[in-house]
Formats: C-alpha cells, sequence, structure tokens
C-alpha cells in the first residue's frame, strides 16, 4: 500500500511541477531587463520595462478592448442560452428531440476548433452573399461563433447543477399552486445562481482566450487578443508577451482563489442551515 | 387541490409554451450556429474551387428551366491520391494518441493521489489542477518556446548538471509537440479519473488485502477494473481534440511534418481552396465520429450510474431510519 502511495504521490508532486514550472518562467522572465528572454540580465532586472512597453503598444490594448467586449457579450449569451437548454435537459424528462439537443450541446466541446471555425465562416460568408447579413465579418461574428461553443459548455455546468438537487422543492412549490414559471424564477434559479455565475465566468475565459475560431471568422480589419498574441509568438519570445501573460495570470488566479472560498462560505452556510433545520425538526 | 376547469386549461397551455421556449431558442440558435454551418461544409466539400465570389462552384445549376446537381469529387481525390495529406493524416492520429498514452501515465497516479489525499488536501489539489485551465492556453504554449530553446531553461539546466556539453535541439521536434499536448490537456485527464477514483470504496481494497492479495494485485483486480469508465473518458477528451489540434503543433512541432489542423487552416487561407478544405474537416469528422459518439456514451452511463448510486444511498438511509 505505502509503496504505492508514494508512487503516487510522488507523480503527484512532479506533475504539479510541470503544471507549474512554465507560468512560473513566464512571470520571472516579465520582470528580466534583457531582451532575450531566456537570459537574466541580473545588473539592470527585475524591472517593470516590459509592463510599460506593453501598455504603450496601442495594437495590444485595441485587440484587448475587442476581446474584453466580445467576452462580455458572449458570456451572457451563452448564460441565458445554456441555462435554458440545461434546464430542459435536467427538467423536462423525456421530449421529443431531446437527444438532437444532448448531442448538439455536447459536440461543440470536443469539436476540433479548425473545423468548428471553418464552419462558421463558411456559414457566414454563405448567409451574408444570399441575404446580405453580417455585413462584414467583424465583433458580430467573433461574438456569434463564440456563443455557440460556450453556451455547450454553460449547459454542461447547469445540468450536472441540477442533476445534483432532487426535484422535491420544485415539487412543493408545484403542489402549492405556483406556476411553472414562478417556481423557476423563484426556486430553481436562485438554486442554480452559484452555476450560472460559473458557467459565465467560464464562458468570458473561454471567449477570451480562444484563437483559432476567431482568426476564422474574425475577417481582415478586427484582431482579438490571442490574435495578437500569436502573431508576435510566431515571430519568437518577445518579454512584453511574458507581461501580459504575467498580468492575465495573476487576475486568473486572484478570481478563482475568491470564487472558491465564496463558494465554500456559502457551502458551509447552507450545511449550517441544514443542520439548524433538522434540529428544529426534532 | 381542486381548480377551475378553465383556469387550468390556460396554465397548462402557458406552461406548455414555456416549456417550448425554454427548449426550443437553445436548440434554435444550435441548429442555426451548429448544424446549418456544417451542412454546409458538407455542401462545399463536393464543389469545385473557381475564381469567384465564393470562390466555389454551385452544387445545382440550372439547364433549360430545370436544377442540375453538380457534384464533384475532386477534392476529395486529391486528399486520397496525395500522399501528403494522407502522412498528414495517419501522423495527426499518432500524435494524438501517443499524447493520450503520456496523459493517461502521467495522470493516473495523480488523480489517484488526489482521490486518496485528505479532504482539506482534495481541495486545494483540485484547485491547483483546474487552474491553469483557466489560463490562456496560447500563453501556456509560448512559455514553452522559451523553456525548449536552444539558450532556454531546460537545455541551461542539462548543461549545467553536465549532462550535455552542448545545448540540443529540443524545439520544433516531436518531442516539443508531445510535451505541448501533454501539458494543455493533462487536466482533460485528469477531472474524469479523480471522479472516478474518489467514489471507489475503500473496502473493497481492504477486503482484497484481507484476503491475502498484494497491493499490486489488488490495484490490478480491484481498482483498475473498476476506473475503465474514467479511463475511457480521459482518453477521449485528450485525443478527440488533439487530432485537430492546430496552436500547439504550430508554435512547438515540427516544420517537416504538419497535422491535419494545420493542413485545413493552410489549405483554406493560403491555398484559398475551400472545397478541399471542407474535405478534409469531413475527414477529420469522419475519423472523429466513433471516439464521440464512444464518449457520449460513456459520460452517460456515468452519470446513470450516478444516479443509481444516490437511488441507493437514499433507499439505505431510509432504510436505516
Amino acid at each position: 500500500m505505502s509503496g504505492r502511495g508514494l508512487f503516487s504521490r510522488t507523480a503527484l508532486v512532479l506533475g504539479l511541477v510541470f503544471l507549474y514550472v512554465p507560468i512560473l518562467s513566464l512571470i520571472v522572465y516579465s520582470f528580466n531587463n534583457s531582451r532575450l528572454v531566456t537570459v537574466w540580465d541580473a545588473a539592470h532586472s527585475p524591472t517593470l520595462k516590459w509592463y510599460g512597453v506593453l501598455l504603450s503598444d496601442g495594437q495590444v490594448l485595441d485587440a484587448a478592448w475587442l476581446s474584453l467586449r466580445v467576452a462580455i457579450c458572449a458570456a451572457t449569451t451563452s448564460a441565458v442560452l445554456g441555462t435554458l437548454a440545461g434546464t430542459a435537459l435536467a427538467r423536462f424528462g423525456a421530449f421529443r428531440g431531446r437527444s438532437l439537443l444532448l448531442g448538439m450541446t455536447t459536440a461543440p466541446i470536443v469539436m476540433p476548433e479548425v473545423i468548428s471555425g471553418l464552419s462558421l465562416l463558411l456559414f457566414f460568408v454563405v448567409v451574408e452573399h444570399a441575404i446580405g447579413w453580417p455585413r462584414g465579418m467583424g465583433a458580430l461574428t467573433i461574438t456569434l461563433a463564440h456563443v455557440s461553443f460556450c453556451m455547450a459548455y454553460v449547459t454542461v455546468v447547469i445540468q450536472s447543477r441540477l442533476a445534483g438537487f432532487d426535484e422535491s422543492l420544485e415539487e412543493a412549490a408545484q403542489d402549492l399552486g405556483a406556476r411553472p414559471a414562478k417556481v423557476f424564477w423563484r426556486i430553481t434559479l436562485p438554486l442554480i445562481l452559484p452555476a450560472v455565475l460559473a458557467g459565465w465566468l467560464l464562458a468570458f475565459t473561454l471567449s477570451w482566450d480562444d484563437l483559432v475560431i476567431s482568426q476564422f471568422v474574425a475577417g481582415p480589419g478586427s484582431s482579438t487578443l490571442p490574435m495578437v498574441i500569436f502573431s508576435k509568438v510566431r515571430l519568437g519570445v518577445s518579454p512584453d508577451v511574458n507581461a501580459l501573460a504575467t498580468l492575465m495570470v495573476s487576475v486568473v488566479a486572484s478570481g478563482v482563489v475568491i470564487a472558491t472560498l465564496w463558494m465554500r462560505h456559502r457551502q458551509r452556510r447552507r450545511e449550517r442551515d441544514m443542520q439548524l433545520a433538522a434540529v428544529a425538526n426534532l | 387541490m381542486e381548480q377551475p376547469e378553465t383556469r387550468g386549461l390556460i396554465e397548462r397551455l402557458q406552461s406548455r409554451g414555456g416549456r417550448r421556449l425554454v427548449i426550443g431558442i437553445p436548440a434554435l440558435w444550435l441548429a442555426v450556429f451548429f448544424l446549418i454551418p456544417f451542412l454546409i461544409v458538407l455542401k462545399i466539400s463536393f464543389a469545385e474551387p473557381r475564381l469567384s465570389i465564393p470562390p466555389y462552384t454551385p452544387l445545382l445549376s440550372w439547364l433549360h428551366g430545370l436544377p442540375v446537381p453538380r457534384f464533384h469529387l475532386s477534392g476529395y481525390r486529391y486528399l486520397f491520391t496525395d500522399p501528403l495529406y494522407l502522412r498528414s493524416y495517419l501522423y495527426s492520429v499518432m500524435v494524438a494518441a501517443v499524447s493520450t498514452l503520456l496523459c493517461l501515465g502521467l495522470g493516473y497516479p495523480m488523480a489517484y493521489a488526489i482521490a486518496r489525499a485528505g479532504e482539506a488536501w482534495r481541495t486545494f489539489l483540485l484547485m491547483l489542477i483546474v487552474l491553469p485551465f483557466w489560463t490562456s492556453f496560447l500563453l501556456r504554449v509560448y512559455a514553452w518556446i522559451g523553456l525548449l530553446q536552444n539558450d532556454g531553461l531546460v537545455n541551461n539546466v542539462l548543461m549545467s548538471l553536465g549532462l550535455i556539453r552542448h545545448p540540443v535541439t529540443l524545439l520544433q521536434t516531436d518531442f516539443s509537440l508531445y510535451i505541448g499536448i501533454v501539458y494543455s490537456y493533462l487536466p482533460y485527464m485528469i477531472l474524469p479519473l479523480y471522479a472516478n477514483l474518489e467514489k471507489h470504496d475503500p473496502a473493497l481494497l481492504e477486503a482484497a488485502a484481507d484476503l491475502g492479495a498484494r497491493p499490486l494485485r489488488a490495484f490490478l483486480r480491484v481498482t483498475l477494473p473498476q476506473s475503465l469508465p474514467g479511463i475511457a473518458a480521459g482518453s477521449l477528451l485528450v485525443f478527440i481534440p488533439a487530432v485537430g489540434e492546430y496552436v500547439i503543433p504550430t508554435l512547438l512541432g515540427r516544420t517537416d511534418q504538419i497535422m491535419i489542423g494545420r493542413m485545413l487552416s493552410d489549405e483554406f487561407f493560403d491555398n484559398r481552396d475551400w472545397p478541399v478544405a471542407s474535405g478534409v474537416a469531413i475527414l477529420i469528422l469522419l475519423l472523429l465520429v466513433v471516439p464521440i459518439v464512444l464518449l457520449q456514451r460513456v459520460e452517460r452511463r456515468e452519470l446513470e450510474s450516478e444516479a443509481e448510486a444516490e437511488a441507493e444511498t437514499q433507499v439505505q438511509a431510509r432504510v436505516e431510519i
């Protein structure tokens, strides 16, 4: 027993080192003075030089602004659509077309991005040719494309959250005469609100990070942040990308830590309420 | 509860309308932005490229007022006769398969260690596994360029240890490609494995040990067979996207052998050959249909077994009361 315990624990530690060394190296070298990302210029480092370079780069800032707008719109739309789809899949029993809906919401998750990107671009071109909409590729087409794969993730999050709750509360409300819509707004939605928020955040990050699909549907005029990073990185390492990575990692890390603590706090409160209820029942 | 007949009827109609909307809105969205685009790809894969807008021949042409279908197989003929495509197809499958095995080899013991860790540790370790998943994929792949290049960290460490005298070329090799894919997809392997391993009943292993089974044997006979659904789900979650991977091979992979996802993108953007690009997409899909269906089946079975387990514990709880 202990032999295998030791083996798996060693693998875990090595695996975590493997996962985190690249991220740490990005952060460390973002404070390096040298343009050569791999040579540590001890005399002039650490420095915030590359952060200055990054924040005065108009192309990067424009792209970040576009990515932010797209991600907020895409995440919000997919949170709504994903909540609807997740509710239908988890609560409506066996309805006609259920397996089609299930298939359509899970397929985009595993679909290779090049195929999703190609198919959406061809779709937009064909539709524009036929009815004159959407006029050219840009923020709108990127957002629409992102929604179709982001909502799939939200659907899965909502569905598994709803599967974790039994339906007794909703049934009780219905028995007391509440209409389905009211049951949804007053009972179901508050129960799954954390999942909706988690889904929104997940959708936001997916949209914010997406490169391949955006590259297909962006058109020549607009570049999202990952597209700008990709074109910089293809030419080799550049330290301002390290600075950008450090900023993004710190935002995400603090966000995830705060979210985890908040969820745990909520869960504890729920458990305490349940215990109180149990005591009251006695 | 008695209700007036008319109110009941209106309510039922309303709720049925509400149900339809809840199902219909997302279904319509997915039909328009997911299903129809695929049909368009399928359609264009049977066309021929030409210099026009859009740059392919229509599938229907009008002859004496009658529609005549015109299917061209030239795109596909290209794909099957040019060894370049076949090689890239096989290479992609091989890369995805090897990466899946590597992820499994590293991910299984990691998931096992997390599942056996104490409760407080488990949340923390899971967060550590998921955290990189929330940060930019592109930037994490980029980090490896800095680590693996000739004057990068890996070569410097190896040289200072005296293991090598001169920098070894690591970038743009199969090695760097595998590093990149395993690095990016490891969480996809660990999470379903963990979800499976965490449910195992330690009493079974104790029973095996009591009956005299040695740990390795107990693992092979008890834990491993039980974790097969987790292995299947994790492997498929790595294999499927890895086949069509575009970013990692472009940044870290070989330049003399490209993967099929890059092939598609090059056909489309560089050669402007929409029918061939669509044909490549259809071929990737054909290759992935079986794994995708398998994945859905595994996931459904896991969900059902979870529901069953839950029902069982509920029944047990009731019996105990």
